[in-house]
């Protein structure tokens, strides 16, 4: 498992994706880091225990 | 609370908190406003908005979608005023620049396909939402860093139970900084790769001692964040140890730092267990903690800086710096010390020394052995402004340093306090100019003559803010800056008379 976390992440090019503060992302593409920055609103309605349930479904 | 309370709901709307908790100063400011706040209408959130005493009927009525302007002026045509320039302030559009808004994918699904390598998810949206977010992250096959707080813990216990599973790190809930592959994240500073591998509980600790080690000529592998319950029973120090594997397996850390608060002793025996087992070295930095029966291959330091320094290899931090030189004795009725502190673990760390100094402290985050506020009424205070009372609804005090400007102004007022001890925390994440807003503040308000100001910078000069730059603003209000936080902790008891009884900031073998 560790070697896979090596491999996946800590050893490769960091790659993000960023939902929430947008400020992160910004100062991540200034270092010139690959990141793609969702335009994200609260999923379900905006009901959290109806989004829980969604992403445990894996919807 | 007196005043006239009125909600207004916007269906379907969603600002990060970060902007709304800017509006929602600009709008408190307002004259005849005597509180505000925007926020989404997450539970959590109306919770917040209950015990500030800004929701009503209207409010209570909103969805974690929805978004709430509560605003208490005295009058209602007052209220009224400043709710319509709120919404003349949502209603402006988002800038771009200049340039045509770019096309944005709307979930991390849809990002996948745009980025098909992506490997890490950083989550920084509302608590309620952020386990969701980061589950779908970890089954699409991403590693995650939870910067959101308000995360139950249970929740916590699943993620990181599932993330486990699937071989997939969960840096948080709460992880404010992490350093990856030499890329900063989040609250993180700009530091040099070297062997040196950090894993912290601590944001701020993470990032005092990865800047210390940079000022002492080395460098970083990675810094994993944990996120501040890791070490709890109940976690079990799940990130904590898939972290240490990690590291012991990765050719380029020679040395590891671990930055924590004490353990639970169940989850501090699994740990050292798993250090025990490795063949590379240790700096074990568990703040306040003593009694720990380490494995030979690791060692214990009781300051940020005393673990710099051992993971350095034993060189010595800040040697130029002489506080007993640099002294001047407040009056004598002015015997106390206020220490204001942006970063808890920065917090925490003067405690230790204040009490290996024999001197009593009283703190909203006491370590063991220091006193809660409310059994200290007088002496020493050391105050974390980061902590729950002082943010909720409002920005950590490193994205906004007024946070500290009514505290600080009250210590420069108070004819007990000798020394004011301050923190300025720099880097990627926070504000532009904190020691700009300090000085600013320190120059409009009344100093006694004999009152001192001291102060350290946690950062670099490969920061944004640049460490020498904000040193200099503050030399110019007439603070003393330290090159580290555990030396301004120092200088503040030398200004006192008091010296360390062993000097904590050096190494404990």
């Amino acid at each position: 498992m560790s070697d896979e976390i090596n491999e996946t992440l800590l050893n490769a090019d960091l790659k993000v994706v960023n939902l929430g503060l947008e400020s992160f992302a910004l100062e991540l593409t200034q270092q010139g880091v690959e990141v793609v920055h969702v335009d994200w609103t609260p999923p379900a309605g905006g009901d959290p225990a109806l989004a829980e349930l969604l992403s445990k479904l894996g919807v | 609370m007196s005043g006239v309370v009125i909600n207004e709901v916007r269906r379907g709307f969603y600002l990060d908190s970060v902007a709304l908790m800017r509006l929602s100063r600009v709008i408190a400011e307002r004259a005849g406003v005597e509180e505000a706040a925007l926020m989404m209408g997450t539970p959590t959130n109306k919770r917040i908005m209950a015990d500030a005493g800004l929701l009503v009927v209207a409010g209570q009525a909103a969805e974690g979608g929805d978004l709430v302007i509560g605003i208490r002026a005295d009058s209602q045509a007052r209220a009224n005023e400043v709710l319509q320039e709120a919404l003349s302030e949502l209603d402006k559009p988002a800038g771009h620049g200049g340039a045509a808004p770019q096309w944005r994918p709307r979930s991390t699904r849809a990002a996948l396909k745009q980025v098909p390598d992506s490997n890490l998810a950083l989550i920084s949206v509302p608590g309620d939402f952020a386990a969701a977010e980061a589950r779908k992250a970890l089954r699409r096959g991403l590693h995650v860093m939870m910067f959101s707080d308000n995360v139950s813990l249970a929740a916590e216990v699943a993620l990181k139970h599932e993330a486990r599973a699937l071989g997939r790190l969960v840096m948080g809930p709460d992880c404010g900084t992490a350093i990856i592959n030499g890329v900063p994240l989040a609250f993180a500073n700009a530091v040099p790769r070297g062997p040196i591998g950090l894993i912290g509980a601590s944001g701020t600790g993470l990032q005092e001692v990865s800047c210390l080690i940079a000022q002492g000529g080395g460098g970083i592998s990675h810094a994993i964040g944990v996120g501040g319950r890791d070490l709890k029973e109940e976690v079990g120090g799940i990130t904590t140890l898939m972290a240490l594997d990690a590291l012991d397996a990765d050719p380029g850390t020679k040395h590891i730092v671990l930055i924590s608060k004490p353990p639970a002793a169940g989850v501090a025996a699994r740990i050292l267990e798993r250090i025990g087992a490795s063949a590379k070295s240790f700096t074990i930095c568990f703040i306040g903690a003593s009694d720990l029966a380490l494995p030979v291959n690791a060692r214990l330091a009781d300051t940020l800086k005393a673990a710099a320094e051992d993971a350095l290899g034993g060189v010595g931090l800040g040697t130029g710096f002489d506080p007993a030189a640099r002294t001047g004795r407040p009056t004598p009725e002015r015997d106390a010390v206020w220490g204001l502190f942006t970063g808890g673990t920065l917090c925490a760390e003067a405690q230790v020394i204040f009490r290996a100094a024999g001197q009593s402290v009283g703190s909203n985050a006491p370590v063991p052995g220091a006193l809660p506020l409310d059994r200290a009424a007088t002496g020493h205070r050391l105050i974390d402004l980061g902590a729950d009372e002082f943010t909720h609804g409002r920005p950590h005090p490193m994205i906004d340093p007024s946070v500290r400007d009514d505290v600080l102004v009250e210590a420069l007022a108070s004819s007990r306090v000798g020394v004011i001890l301050l923190d300025v925390v720099i880097g990627f994440g926070a504000h532009a100019d904190p020691a700009g807003h300090l000085a600013h503040v320190l120059t409009a308000h009344r100093r006694p003559d004999d009152v001192r100001v001291i102060a350290s910078v946690t950062g670099t000069d490969g920061d944004p803010q640049g460490r020498t730059a904000q040193a200099a603003k503050l030399e110019a209000a007439g603070v003393m800056v330290a090159p580290s936080n555990a030396d301004a902790a120092t200088l503040a008891l030398a200004c006192l008379g008091c010296f360390p009884v062993r000097d904590p900031t050096s190494r404990s073998a």
